[in-house]
């Protein structure tokens, strides 16, 4: 009920603003089309603004995965997680998640096909990489594109925030699931 | 962010020397700074299209009529915002798009609630509290229906692939729920800078 709800909501809900907005304002007497024009010329320097934070942050956490750092903390977490009841396998959504969104569904996709939908590391990895987001990359374009450099508590709130979400997977998960 | 940086460079230089890979790192450099353009030219077209469309709803009224129909809430998480501030409605926008997994939408409606915001920075290029709440709420996960982890299950063969749905919910409200704590508790161990608004050279922004 809830899920067929929000997918109507989500399929509707572009297609209605994109159309709806200039409607109304067009109903307000708004010149519609030169303000679009004008602020779309904005997103694109938007666009071109989150550029070198992006470069900055892309290869930092490309030399990071090149190098081996990655595993090796990997790693260094295993016998730790093994204990709070992690898989090996689901080990490396924990490491990659907060640092890029593509590898973190890389590790689903290499779980599920691996171990099945079904398992209890299929659950797991789904739960997590759905509860939590790329943190590096939002804090990136969020703070990039209006030249913020100092992040300030926004990197530890967004750190905690998944381990918070990697914590309750695993509580969750286990309730759920066994 | 610069200490950050420097320490995943360096650390990344170091750990490949000792895994003996430092010959693969030149590549990797160089595909990573080009991904940064690939995926800024994958998100010009829908910044664009919002950006463009927010403005159409400015010069309407309903981004400033939406900022005023949640302040209440919001009042509660953005206290230093002001009443009559534009960053309102923006962010109104950008935590709804994310609720409903609308990431195209909710990324430039973010920026725009981010710009709004550093308008009313007194210290420019340092976060504010707002910025950095809305920022770590962002990281965390506000999406209701985690379409992309459930179009992965069924491909994976899965009998029922939102099963996860409860269980993501929780474990994202706890995300959610720690992020605004943690920005809030945090603020003080990283204070702001004095204001610097007005400075010589600054340039002042009304």
């Amino acid at each position: 009920m809830l899920r067929s709800a929000l997918e109507l909501a989500s399929a509707w809900a572009v297609p209605v603003l994109v159309a709806g907005i200039p409607a109304y304002a067009l109903a307000r007497k708004v010149k519609v089309y030169p303000a679009f024009l004008e602020g779309a010329r904005e997103g694109l320097l938007v666009a071109l603004r989150i550029v070198p934070p992006l470069v900055a942050v892309f290869v930092a956490l490309g030399m990071l995965r090149a190098s081996g750092a990655l595993a090796a903390l990997s790693a260094l977490a295993a016998p730790f997680t093994d204990r709070l009841g992690i898989p090996p396998s689901v080990l490396p959504m924990v490491v990659v998640r907060p640092l890029s969104g593509g590898a973190a569904l890389g590790v689903v996709g290499d779980v599920l096909r691996a171990e099945g939908p079904e398992s209890r590391a299929g659950y797991l990895v789904s739960v997590m990489a759905g509860s939590t987001e790329t943190t590096f990359y939002v804090l990136a374009v969020y703070f990039g594109a209006v030249g913020v450099s100092r992040y300030r508590q926004a990197l530890p709130a967004g750190l905690l925030a998944d381990a918070a979400g990697f914590a309750a997977s695993v509580v969750v998960v286990r309730a759920l699931f066994g | 962010m610069s200490v950050v940086w420097v320490l995943i460079l360096a650390g990344s230089v170091l750990a490949a020397a000792a895994t003996g890979r430092v010959g693969d790192l030149p590549g990797a450099i160089a595909d990573s700074a080009g991904k940064a353009i690939a995926t800024s030219i994958g998100l010009a077209g829908v910044l664009a299209l919002w950006l463009g469309l927010m403005r159409v709803a400015e010069r309407a009224g309903l981004v400033d009529a939406l900022g005023r129909l949640a302040r209440p809430l919001l009042r509660r998480l953005f206290p230093e915002v002001q009443a009559g501030s534009p960053a309102m409605g923006a962010m109104v926008m950008n935590i709804s798009a994310n609720m409903l997994g609308l990431g195209n939408a909710a990324t430039p409606f973010g920026i725009k609630a981010m710009e709004e915001l550093e308008k009313e920075n007194p210290h420019p290029g340092t976060a504010t509290d707002a910025q950095a709440l809305l920022c770590a709420m962002n990281t965390a996960s506000l999406q209701l229906v985690p379409a992309t982890v459930i179009a992965l299950r069924a491909a994976a063969g899965a009998r029922q692939p939102a099963d996860i749905l409860g269980a993501t919910l929780v474990a994202s409200s706890c995300a959610v729920v720690t992020a605004v704590a943690a920005a809030k508790l945090l603020r003080r161990l990283y204070p702001a800078p004095a204001a610097r608004r007005g400075a010589p050279g600054e340039g002042t922004r009304a």
